[in-house]
């Protein structure tokens, strides 16, 4: 009972912060799935929601700000694709590639000159920040949503693309770009709708981090953004339930590593792990054979 | 040909953005002085503004700002000079720091004050080296900053003496004989007032559990988590504003019991704030104790609140940081030292800092004969979790 309270913690962090990055691995891996293209913004994407949340709550109640955040973010997802991305449809995807890491500068750039930055203090969302005690471990009430509120998300999203008609026109376009555009498939609408449920899952994914973690810099989306990007490739980059296993499996092994007391190599951890994975198995756990790297 | 055209046009877009970076410098330069005529001397300012540190750095700035509103003009071999202050930004990175330090360079300051957080400090120390440029640290702490060097000064205490009063503080307060000391890896600062806490609780007869974290990281769950389950009695945390906001909320709704112990960068309102109606139990250790000379505080706090731009670098309120207090004297030490020197040129100045003596806010400030300031008290604060301030509980030195 002792050994349970005392590890539970680190376990529930891993869970929790697992979570996290699995709602922000499924932007990566949805959009990699259809556009062959590695997102670099989509942390920073993260980031910006948070921070819509720290200044939309001074000037609204909080549901409203709730619903902004989330609002904002899939525009702004919406709109970095239309503006960044779309133009370069038929260049190379190096091309593509490289505008997204512009993107990620800008984002960050601007988080910078609009806080001056300085660490924003997240506010603190009733309910979700409250301390609670389980098996006398104490938490925020959100370490425990999390992984429930992922997975709720994650089976409507595998609902959505299996039995509705956007599902079915992203499972084409993933499959073959070209042949389904010839079949008659609005591809630029189904590329936008993937950038859309991206979005609104990375705001979602931010209320939940933020909660938790509670300083918002214009950094703040590089780690767990780049964590999440991990966490895609060590699932199979393209398969939205690797990604999710793939998230839970480095959130939870980071912090028992942290947890045994070699806290100095929680991160390389994470990186060497996704070495030995590339190694044994160069499509990652769930990925599909032959894909084209990039 | 029409894609060349356009090729040609993003390139030109792109140099003048270039440009344009270079001549925003300047402009960032005259801040805090009207169009100086005359005689100027430049008084170099080496701060992060931006960072992990960016919130101490600016309001270290603030200090240097406010002395020079107070105090814009020095008399240099019977002729006024108007001080004018160079701040640039260090990004509180490493790698910044020298390009950050020749700007200053280029810019031609006689002396350069700064910098808050000691890796950038020993970062930049070489650029103002090379240029015989003399630096006065403000509140950077460690040991190797002023070490094997003649143009590195400080006002402040270092790292052995601060650790040592913060290891004596543990003991003798809470009685304890376990510490968690959480350092982070490749902070200078950090793992330095780290190690010397160790050594000296260790000294003591005390035992300490080590462990890092590393940049970037935001989740210090685990953290608290082991410290809990070791049974520590004191959790010492000397680490950036930033991190610390992020602890500190962690600590509370994680319940952790024991007291939070960290050295001066934790003097600042982003810790009360942070602290605020939560159930932590936070102290530190400092250079000044707001009410020390309460005609400082209220020239400052005027200051302060009628200026928004420095109210929102002072973290929103008045609350007068030891940090800012530091700033202050240090302007003043180097007015000294120019007065002295009787001219402009660095080497000069340089000369003459060795001599300076100087009563600022936060005490008698001479140097000894490595270039750091005399100094055997350090202040320990409590933060006041119902109040947001901070309450004073001793002034502290190294018995021996």
């Amino acid at each position: 009972m002792e050994w349970i309270t005392k590890n539970l913690p680190y376990l529930m962090a891993g869970i929790s912060v697992g979570g996290q990055y699995a709602l922000i691995a499924i932007g990566y891996t949805m959009v990699y799935g259809i556009l062959r293209l590695i997102n670099f913004a989509h942390g920073d994407i993260f980031m910006v929601a948070g921070l819509i949340m720290v200044y939309a709550v001074t000037v609204m109640p909080m549901p409203l700000a709730l619903l902004l955040v989330v609002v904002a973010t899939v525009a702004l997802g919406f709109l970095v694709e239309r503006a960044a991305y779309k133009p370069l449809r038929s260049a190379p995807r190096m091309s593509v590639m490289i505008s997204a890491i512009g993107v990620s500068y800008l984002l960050q750039n601007l988080a910078l000159y609009i806080t001056g930055g300085l660490s924003q203090q997240y506010p603190a969302i009733p309910w979700l920040s409250d301390t609670v005690t389980i098996l006398g471990a104490t938490t925020k009430r959100v370490t425990l949503v999390t992984p429930v509120l992922t997975i709720i998300l994650v089976v409507v999203l595998g609902l959505l693309i299996k039995y509705t008609k956007v599902g079915m026109a992203m499972r084409a376009a993933s499959r073959d770009f070209e042949t389904s555009q010839l079949m008659g498939i609005k591809i630029n609408s189904v590329i936008s709708m993937t950038f859309v449920i991206g979005s609104f899952l990375a705001a979602v994914g931010s209320m939940l981090y933020f909660t938790n973690y509670t300083g918002v810099t214009p950094t703040a989306g590089a780690m767990p953004g780049l964590k999440a990007f991990v966490a895609a490739v060590f699932g199979g980059i393209g398969s939205i339930p690797g990604a999710v296993i793939g998230a839970f499996i480095i959130g939870i092994c980071e912090n028992i590593i942290k947890g045994v007391g070699w806290t100095t190599f929680s991160d390389a951890f994470t990186f060497a792990l996704l070495i030995v994975i590339l190694i044994a198995k160069p499509t990652g756990l769930f990925g599909e054979k032959a894909i084209d790297k990039v | 040909m029409k894609k060349r055209v356009l090729s040609v046009l993003l390139a030109a877009a792109m140099l003048s953005t270039l440009l344009a970076g270079c001549e925003k410098k300047p402009e960032a330069a005259a801040d805090g002085t009207e169009a100086a005529s005359g005689d100027v001397v430049t008084i170099g300012v080496f701060e992060p503004a931006s960072g992990d540190n960016g919130a101490g750095g600016k309001q270290e700035t603030l200090g240097i700002q406010y002395a020079n509103y107070v105090t814009p003009t020095v008399e240099i071999g019977g002729k006024e000079y108007t001080v004018q202050l160079n701040i640039v930004d260090n990004e509180s990175s490493n790698d910044k720091a020298p390009s950050a330090a020749a700007t200053l360079v280029s810019a031609g300051a006689s002396v350069v004050l700064g910098s808050y957080g000691s890796g950038v400090s020993i970062a930049g120390s070489d650029t103002f080296k090379e240029a015989g440029i003399p630096v006065i640290g403000v509140t950077c702490t460690n040991p190797q900053i002023t070490e094997g060097n003649t143009h590195y000064f400080r006002i402040c205490f270092l790292d052995p003496f601060q650790g040592t009063v913060l290891a004596n503080f543990s003991s003798d307060n809470f009685g304890a004989k376990k510490a968690y000391v959480l350092t982070k890896l490749g902070d200078d600062y950090s793992t330095g007032l780290g190690h010397y806490f160790t050594e000296a609780f260790e000294a003591l007869g005390g035992e300490v559990i080590e462990e890092t974290f590393q940049e970037g990281n935001s989740d210090f769950t685990s953290y608290i988590t082991s410290a809990k389950n070791e049974g520590a009695e004191v959790f010492f945390a000397p680490s950036s504003t930033e991190v610390a906001a992020l602890l500190i909320e962690q600590a509370a709704s994680q319940g952790l019991e024991i007291p939070l112990l960290a050295g001066d960068t934790w003097d600042s309102n982003v810790i009360l704030n942070a602290a605020e109606g939560k159930n932590v139990d936070i102290y530190v250790s400092t250079f000044y104790q707001e009410g020390g000379n309460p005609e400082f505080d209220a020239g400052i706090k005027e200051w302060i609140n009628s200026d928004a731009t420095a109210k929102a670098n002072n973290g929103g309120d008045d609350t007068v940081s030891g940090l800012t207090v530091m700033g202050y004297d240090a302007y003043y030490v180097a007015l000294e030292a120019l007065k002295a020197a009787g001219s402009t040129d660095p080497a000069a100045v340089n000369e003459a800092l060795w001599d300076v003596t100087y009563t600022g806010v936060s005490g008698d400030i001479s140097f000894n004969e490595i270039g750091d300031a005399n100094r055997d008290a350090a202040y320990i604060k409590h933060a006041n979790t119902e109040t947001g301030a901070w309450d004073f509980v001793a002034e502290q030195s190294v018995a021996e």
